[in-house]
């Protein structure tokens, strides 16, 4: 921007002398507040104790967490008996029994070789000593009655614990060698058994040929067509339990949908009570928006706790904590907007003589019920978040059992897997509601 | 108003045919008004009959237990919520938690002290006003990419609208909880939950805002050959700037509610002493702490309505409930 001089400066100065006069506040509100701000953070940085939290917080921990959510992990023990490597995997192990892993080739003489992710990467495990490939390079761990040692100048990846010896692959996986038994985790991209557990008969199957079988002739199981068991083994899937999270899902959207209509459908008269404009007493006006005002700020977590007490965990407490918080919020809504509508109407239906019902019914509703409506959508879409939020301090739902899931500190995975799906089914909320909306208000997005 | 014009003789021929078109579509649009009404019916009693199975407890077996539960669920005497609520010693105090209010104060001095509940407070009403300073910078860092009138490149502006929808609608639970999971129970997993949710929100709001500004400004800095960012300094901001200030204030209030929540599953603040005390029966505890929830939200409700009508007058902010 170039600069004027100094004549026309004057000039320009005298003739609008209040855009040069520069009052303090304006002048120096913005940085003085932003000044305060930053003061402000710095205390709470002090006062939330922030950098000591920070520096003890488990981050290498927070990084396998993080790979849960995309990848999943093989966990067997190879357990050394008198002459063999046997593996043996935790009750919620990924493979079914006695299938066949590419990765973990057992041999004849009772050895095993463990592969991570390529040839050169792996360990060949005997009971008396453990081969630890890196990069092609072999390094040789002894293990003996007094425990387990690495040969020395092994690269970083190999470390000597004390008794035990430390394998990391990055990403492929970790190996902890123990003088009786060697603990391998194996990570891979991707969710495990999303679709079949290994019990199922359809263990194996992937998305293509599921819908190969659906379409194709003959049954896996004579009871019923493959069909019917695709949905019953996918439901039913021991890992993920896609039956019992979709459940829980549906009760969040019930939750959320009865507790705002519920809402509106009390505030609805409530609000006609309250509105100035129509209902004449002022005690009347008074009293219910201080009542809506009541119900609103009574927080949503106290009513929730409060029914879950009463009612017991499940979709109940849930219910009634939307309804209570929305009617006040809905009946304040809607009397504002009651107070805003056109008299004219009112008028020319009073004017031939209709009753005061009529005049409402006539002059008043027409002009607001899309207002309304719409306004209960936008509650309803926030209340499905507010469902799932309420959820998780015990009135159920997806809520819960996220809380439940995060809690294991190892189905992050399945963490995952919901909130995907939370955020389709909110994505899906929104495009309705907000097509419900356009048509009843005629705008394209608000 | 079918009725208005009941009697058909004396008009016209044209105007019977506009009575009979009105007509029918009077009564096409009651037929639809009525099955929708009946839909949204029959889906309400489908969806309350699917609740109440899924319920621990039916509704009708529980409302007895409900109704008792309201009927004991009182204190011995009513002063015992005020000794709650300013942590006095109770008189009914027998070494158990129950009547232990002096526990958790914070003392400044040897006789000054925060009263425990009230330091949660202050610690939940923090929360809140942290993560809303946080949120709304970002967004406001943010906003301008997303704006039509501002970036031209739509991936941009594509890219930054999805990061804010997502922003919104991420449970704050699972941010809440991986935190949690790391930095083990305290406040900030609360704050970085509700400031992502914060930045999602307003990112939104304030974007819309910026939509809708007057170019003028802008076209007359761009003609003197100002900057990018000078135009967005001097034009835009000074225009939306109120409109800003207002949406955080009403952002606040939303946050002071989440920021109650979030405690309650581990974020720390009264959330987490009021779930405790509610579900270990403490009656005296509990009703001091909703009144001060009670009271904390009604006074930053009003301080922040009447700063906002001061700002930008009366604008029917409530609109813009769904979309926070």
């Amino acid at each position: 921007m170039s600069a004027i001089s100094a004549a026309e400066r004057i000039r320009l100065e005298k003739k609008f002398p209040d855009v040069f006069r520069h009052i303090f506040a304006r002048r120096f509100g913005l940085p003085f507040g932003i000044g305060l701000t930053l003061l402000y953070l710095v205390f709470c940085w002090f006062f939330f104790g922030v950098g000591p939290a920070v520096q003890n917080g488990k981050w290498d921990r927070a990084a396998i967490y993080v790979q849960d959510w995309y990848s999943w992990r093989a966990q067997p023990r190879l357990r050394f008996t008198d002459d063999a490597v046997v593996p043996q995997w935790s009750s919620r192990g990924q493979y079914a029994e006695g299938a066949t892993i590419d990765w973990l080739t057992p041999h004849e003489d009772g050895t095993m070789t463990a592969t991570f992710g390529r040839d050169s990467d792996r360990l060949d495990i005997s009971t008396t000593r453990v081969d630890v490939y890196v990069g092609g390079v072999a390094y040789p761990v002894t293990i003996t009655e007094d425990g387990v040692f690495a040969p020395a100048d092994v690269p970083p990846a190999i470390e000597q614990d004390r008794q035990k010896v430390l394998v990391d692959y990055g990403f492929a996986g970790q190996a902890e060698i123990r003088a009786n038994q060697v603990s391998i985790q194996r990570r891979f991209l991707g969710w495990a058994n999303f679709l079949y557990d290994p019990k199922s008969p359809l263990w194996g199957h992937d998305l293509f040929s599921t819908l190969g079988l659906i379409f194709s002739g003959e049954r896996v199981v004579p009871e019923m067509s493959n069909a019917e068991l695709v949905l019953k083994e996918w439901l039913g899937n021991r890992a993920w339990q896609h039956g019992d999270i979709l459940a829980k899902l549906v009760q969040t959207l019930v939750m959320a949908f009865i507790g705002t209509l519920l809402a509106t459908l009390v505030a609805f008269p409530l609000a006609f009570i309250a509105a100035r404009n129509i209902t004449q007493k002022r005690a009347a006006n008074w009293f219910m928006k201080r009542f809506f005002d009541f119900i609103r700020s009574v927080d949503m977590l106290i009513w929730a706790l409060f029914f879950t007490r009463g009612f017991g965990p499940g979709p109940i407490p849930g219910i009634a904590a939307i309804f209570f918080t929305d009617t006040g919020a809905l009946g304040k809504v809607y009397a504002e907007a009651l107070e805003n509508v056109d008299d004219k109407q009112r008028e020319g239906i009073k004017s031939v003589g209709a009753s005061a019902a009529a005049v409402n019914r006539f002059g008043v509703v027409p002009q607001v019920l899309p207002v309304f409506v719409s306004q209960s959508l936008y509650f309803w879409e926030s209340n499905i978040r507010s469902a799932t939020i309420i959820g998780a301090v015990g009135a159920g739902g997806i809520g819960l059992k996220l809380l439940e899931s995060m809690g294991t500190n190892s189905d992050w995975d399945k963490v995952a897997y919901m909130v995907l799906l939370i955020l389709l089914v909110v994505f899906v909320f929104d495009n309705i509601s907000n097509a419900i909306r356009s048509r009843l208000i005629g705008t394209a997005n608000s | 108003m079918a009725d208005i014009a009941s009697s058909p003789d004396g008009l016209t021929p044209a105007s019977q045919t506009l009575l009979r078109h009105y007509r029918s579509q009077v009564v096409t649009r009651r037929v639809y008004s009525i099955l929708i009404s009946l839909g949204v019916l029959a889906a309400l009693v489908m969806a309350m009959g699917y609740a109440n199975a899924a319920n621990s407890g039916k509704f009708f077996d529980r409302l007895p237990y409900m109704f008792d539960f309201i009927k004991n669920f009182v204190p011995r005497d009513p002063l015992e919520i005020f000794r709650a609520m300013f942590g006095l010693e109770s008189p009914y105090f027998d070494g158990s938690a129950k009547y232990d209010y002096t526990a958790g104060g914070v003392y400044l001095t040897d006789s000054l002290y925060i009263p425990s509940f009230v330091y949660q407070l202050i610690i939940t009403v923090n929360i809140a006003v942290v993560s809303t300073f946080i949120g709304a910078g970002l967004a406001f860092c943010l906003c301008f990419f997303a704006a039509t009138n501002l970036v031209g490149a739509g991936a941009v502006r594509w890219f930054m609208r999805r990061t804010m929808e997502v922003l919104r609608a991420f449970p704050e639970i699972v941010i809440a909880g991986l935190l949690t999971a790391v930095l083990s129970i305290g406040p900030i997993a609360a704050i970085v939950a509700v400031s992502l949710h914060t930045v999602g929100a307003l990112g939104k709001l304030f974007f819309e805002v910026v939509e809708n500004a007057d170019m003028k400004p802008d076209e007359g800095l761009k003609s003197v050959g100002a900057t990018w960012l000078e135009r967005v300094r001097y034009a835009i901001v000074p225009q939306v700037l109120p409109n800003f200030v207002s949406y955080t204030l009403l952002r606040l209030e939303v946050n002071v509610r989440a920021s109650t929540i979030i405690g309650a599953v581990g974020g720390g603040g009264i959330g987490e002493v009021f779930r405790l005390s509610i579900g270990r029966d403490y009656a005296a505890q509990t009703y001091a702490i909703i009144i001060m929830l009670l009271v904390t939200i009604i006074v930053i409700d009003q301080f922040s309505g009447w700063l906002r009508r001061r700002l930008v007058g009366n604008q029917g902010f409530e609109l813009a409930r769904g979309s926070v």
